[in-house]
């Protein structure tokens, strides 16, 4: 259960990242704590926005997805239920591979890096290996 | 194997500080007085120009009309707006020999140049478009370089006679927003990618940004639209 927790508090972090750079695109939190101002130049050039949708908003609908996942798997009727984890693990794979992608329109076209993209980046891989680890050992779980 | 009900009550406690904080900062961001961002590449709907088409000076019977595409953050348009724009107005607008059309083309790479435009903008609505237009302009230097534009930009509007609270709602609403991607996208039609980006009489002009050379543009269209 430890993966599923880490995991659940994992995914509130990086839901409360999203959150708050989604806030930004809106408009409602004036300029992001970034340091260098390279976040406003990434969350503000054309490539914040994915098939029409705001990156920042997928971030929050993902997380969101994720925390609800992890909390689902704590209870104790679904703790022994392998599907979850591996939904888990399949959710988190796609987003680390959406963060690879995102990492590359930072370094080579919009010169630009986000700390809290930075910092999302590492949220959904820790996601990605706990949910792994998870899968790994819930066969111990269910003979014991 | 199942977690303890001592240990699933320690992660929900942990979970619920950290959403209540979490919860917390957010609430903070959202309800601080004073802080604004207005978000870029919007989608411009019909009501947002309503006619507009930059910000005019000048005779409206003026002979040539130069429209400016602009960035508030471009260091060149600063030294521009700053050390060229008064000889030309002087020499050439406030005369009725030439009439300045200016609109915004923040560049996506300037983190606060919608911003500016926006304060601009709201500014226009009082009437003090000019005014904190020249202040903004000439503050580059100030608020480029902090991390937090808006109430520098706000400290301008109150120094140049500017009703704050109408301001605030201004710039809160975010009501601009759109009338400046029109601006933008007016721009790229024409082909502007750069800034500032001059088209006089409606073609492209490639010369010198300095006040003389405009004003030998200036005295050569309007020789041509005399004859």
């Amino acid at each position: 259960m430890i993966y599923r927790m880490s995991a659940a508090l994992l995914s509130l972090a990086g839901l409360f990242i999203s959150a708050y750079l989604y806030l930004y695109k809106l408009g409602k939190i004036g300029s992001l704590a970034c340091g260098t101002g390279a976040c406003e130049t990434v969350q503000l050039s054309p490539w914040s926005s994915f098939a029409g949708v705001d990156v920042a908003l997928i971030g929050v609908l993902g997380y969101a997805g994720l925390l609800a996942l992890t909390l689902a798997a704590l209870q104790p009727g679904l703790a022994a239920r392998r599907w979850l984890p591996r939904l888990l693990a399949a959710l988190a794979g796609v987003g680390v591979l959406f963060t690879v992608y995102l990492t590359y329109l930072e370094l080579f076209v919009i010169h630009a890096i986000c700390r809290w993209c930075v910092a999302s980046g590492f949220v959904i891989l820790a996601i990605f290996i706990v949910a792994l680890l998870d899968l790994r050992r819930l066969p111990r779980d269910r003979t014991s | 194997m199942a977690a303890t009900q001592a240990g699933m009550k320690r992660f929900y406690s942990l979970f619920a500080v950290i959403a209540l904080a979490g919860l917390g900062v957010l609430g903070y961001l959202l309800t601080r007085p004073a802080t604004v961002s207005i978000p870029a590449n919007v989608t411009v709907q019909a009501s947002d120009t309503s006619g507009f088409k930059g910000y005019v000076k000048g005779s409206a019977t003026a002979p040539v009309e130069i429209t400016e595409y602009a960035d508030y953050q471009c260091p060149f348009c600063q030294t521009f707006a700053t050390l060229q724009m008064p000889t030309i107005e002087e020499r050439l607008i406030n005369t009725g020999r030439l009439r300045w059309r200016y609109r915004d083309f923040p560049l996506d790479q300037h983190p606060f140049a919608v911003l500016a435009a926006h304060s601009a903008a709201c500014a226009d609505e009082q009437g003090k478009y000019w005014d904190q237009h020249q202040r903004i302009y000439e503050g580059q230097g100030d608020w480029a370089a902090s991390g937090n534009a808006a109430p520098i930009f706000r400290k301008y509007a109150g120094a140049a006679g500017v009703d704050l609270g109408r301001y605030d709602a201004c710039m809160r609403a975010g009501k601009y927003a759109g009338r400046i991607q029109a601006d933008k996208n007016a721009g790229v039609a024409l082909g502007v990618s750069s800034t500032p980006t001059l088209m006089a009489n409606g073609r492209l002009y490639r010369g010198r940004f300095d006040s003389d050379a405009i004003t030998r543009l200036v005295d050569s269209l309007a020789r041509q639209s005399n004859k």
